[in-house]
């Protein structure tokens, strides 16, 4: 872990001034139904190129399904996703995701994962993508022995080594532990920083949305609801006492809606809160 | 107990800290071996009651020959050539066998598992099919083929079939979506999906239906034998039979188990390196 520290405070230290290469990102009118359940309702989105923007909301609320259909993994029943003004019909190859599970190939080795797709000759690249995520000494172990935290940063080496230029991440640290989800952030705001790319961070959690994102955005019944920009210096200090307050408002807002899902019956305590108290669940 | 000793020094006299001795460590050394001959203890105990029994005439030869006198008739029919040309005709019935049902097993599990529309078309004909009992259809099969060897080859390909298929399309059918999906989303092409992700997925069912075909395989092949025969294993054996050689149906019964399991470690290697990336198939001390 301390070589992959140190290159951390190496890679923020290179912040880019280069032109973004990320996709201008613009969203209009989109609804997406299941047949009758409505998950999104005319969504409106403009993101800027090389931005990094992360969604936040309660399950179900419908932020992975607008992942999804800006991943081209299903058509939307309304509206138009266009990247640098090109609509989005299906898969496309200069967009990469990252699953919340890592999803590699149990039977490729480290090394064949991070290369798939790649043309035969280009084995050097996976390597040095690996080396860039910090496992460049388990290229040719099998993923069945990597950590849960190794998973997910071969998963990210994968989707980095095809240079997308937009990254969507649909709560790929949500299966790991608080400490290595801290070293994710790093990892992922280093490389964004180095790269340059769009990013779209689908996450339920809304410390580690401020804590990569330029862009916070709520989706509540299938609607945004908020879009509040990140105004704190790169990189992220969790100390920083503005970081502290800029968290505790998005997750207020967060929590003011009731869950869709309340009690049939509600017992006579439960329904006069005590001393100003929300039941968030 | 630590695996040295340490011997008391001499003060200023080389090895002044003492002398470290590996430790022969009889009881550890024995407990070993133990180990690994316990398995072997109830069959080689087995054989040597056996021999004693025959040996001193509590056995009638008739019913049971000693284990030596099998030992003898297998060396006989070795010396002669016989012996290869018995194994060789039935290995050939059985591995021939094997490549037909088992082939069109492997096909038609490919074709019904990846295609809804053959599934639709063909899989209930085959469940149906699937039910009937290969055996019980020897009388037909006599009818049908004679006696000939298409006979005992029919009879092989129709049971060593229906593993393999039933296995291949269920292997096919449950690889996991999430990965065909992240297949399809990092720009694999349908043919490229098909051999990276769902072929490997399906990979360890397959072998799974060969290991239970190459099981019926030899069952049935000594029942095909019996129909008749002018050589193979069962020919061996039918032949001694007649002529009250039980030392050379020993022989034959022997034989037949040695092929069965010689199949088995067969399928079993296959498993360990095809399958060696699965958490299952690897040891603490292998990468």
């Amino acid at each position: 872990m301390h070589a992959m520290r140190a290159r951390e405070t190496h890679l923020t230290l290179e912040t880019t001034t280069a032109q973004p290469r990320g996709v201008r990102l613009e969203i209009r009118g989109l609804s997406k139904h299941y047949g009758k359940r409505r998950v999104l309702q005319h969504t409106e989105l403009r993101i800027e190129p090389g931005g990094f923007i992360a969604i936040v909301g309660r399950s179900g609320c419908g932020k992975s399904t607008l992942l999804r259909l800006v991943a081209g993994l299903e058509p939307a029943t309304q509206g138009v996703i266009e990247l640098d003004a090109q609509e989005v019909k299906g898969l496309r190859g200069d967009i990469r995701v990252m699953f919340q599970d890592s999803r590699l190939l149990p039977w490729r080795r480290v090394i064949d994962n991070v290369a798939l797709g790649l043309p035969k000759g280009d084995q050097p690249a996976a390597a040095d993508v690996l080396a860039q995520v910090g496992l460049a000494d388990r290229l040719n172990d099998w993923p069945a022995r990597l950590s849960g935290g190794q998973r997910q940063r071969v998963s990210l080496a994968r989707a980095l080594v095809h240079n997308p230029r937009l990254l969507l991440l649909d709560e790929p640290l949500g299966a790991l532990d608080a400490l290595t989800r801290i070293e994710m952030h790093q990892l992922i705001e280093g490389l964004w920083q180095r790269n340059g790319f769009t990013a779209l961070l689908v996450t339920h959690d809304v410390q580690e949305a401020v804590a990569l994102a330029d862009r916070v955005i709520l989706i509540e019944d299938g609607r945004i609801a908020l879009d509040e920009r990140i105004p704190l210096a790169r990189p992220r200090q969790r100390s920083d006492p503005l970081f502290g307050v800029i968290e505790k408002r998005i997750l207020d807002r967060v929590l003011q809606q009731p869950a869709e899902e309340t009690p049939a019956r509600e017992p006579a305590w439960l329904a006069t809160p005590a001393h100003g108290l929300r039941w968030a669940v | 107990m630590p695996d040295v000793i340490e011997a008391p020094g001499l003060g200023w006299a080389p090895f002044a800290s003492g002398l470290r001795l590996p430790r022969l460590d009889a009881s550890a050394v024995l407990r070993k071996l133990g180990q690994r001959a316990l398995p072997w203890l109830v069959p080689v105990g087995l054989i040597a009651l056996w021999q004693v029994a025959a040996s001193l005439g509590w056995l009638s030869t008739r019913v049971l020959p000693a284990p030596s006198d099998v030992v003898k008739a297998a060396w006989t029919l070795a010396e002669s050539g016989e012996l290869w040309v018995h194994v060789k005709v039935s290995a050939g019935r059985a591995l021939s066998g094997l490549a037909i049902g088992g082939g069109l097993g492997l096909a038609l599990g490919l074709l019904t598992g990846s295609v809804k529309f053959f599934e639709t078309l063909l899989d209930s004909t085959l469940q149906m099919v699937r039910n009937i009992p290969a055996l019980a259809l020897i009388p037909l099969v006599i009818l049908w083929f004679g006696i000939d060897e298409t006979a005992k080859l029919f009879l092989i390909a129709v049971s060593v079939f229906f593993p393999i298929y039933l296995n291949t399309f269920h292997g096919i059918r449950n690889v996991d979506p999430g990965l065909i999906e992240m297949g399809s989303s990092y720009g694999l092409t349908r043919w490229q999906l098909y051999r990276e992700v769902i072929l490997p997925g399906a990979l360890s069912s397959i072998l799974v239906g060969l290991r239970f075909s190459l099981g019926l395989m030899w069952v049935i092949l000594v029942v095909a034998e019996t129909i008749s025969a002018q050589a193979g294993i069962g020919y061996l054996t039918m032949n001694a039979r007649e002529f009250l050689q039980t030392d050379i149906v020993l022989v034959g019964i022997l034989l037949h188990a040695l092929l069965g399991k010689l199949a088995d470690m067969f399928a079993k290697g296959l498993e360990r390196y095809w399958l060696r990336w699965h958490p299952g198939y690897q040891s603490a001390s292998t990468a």
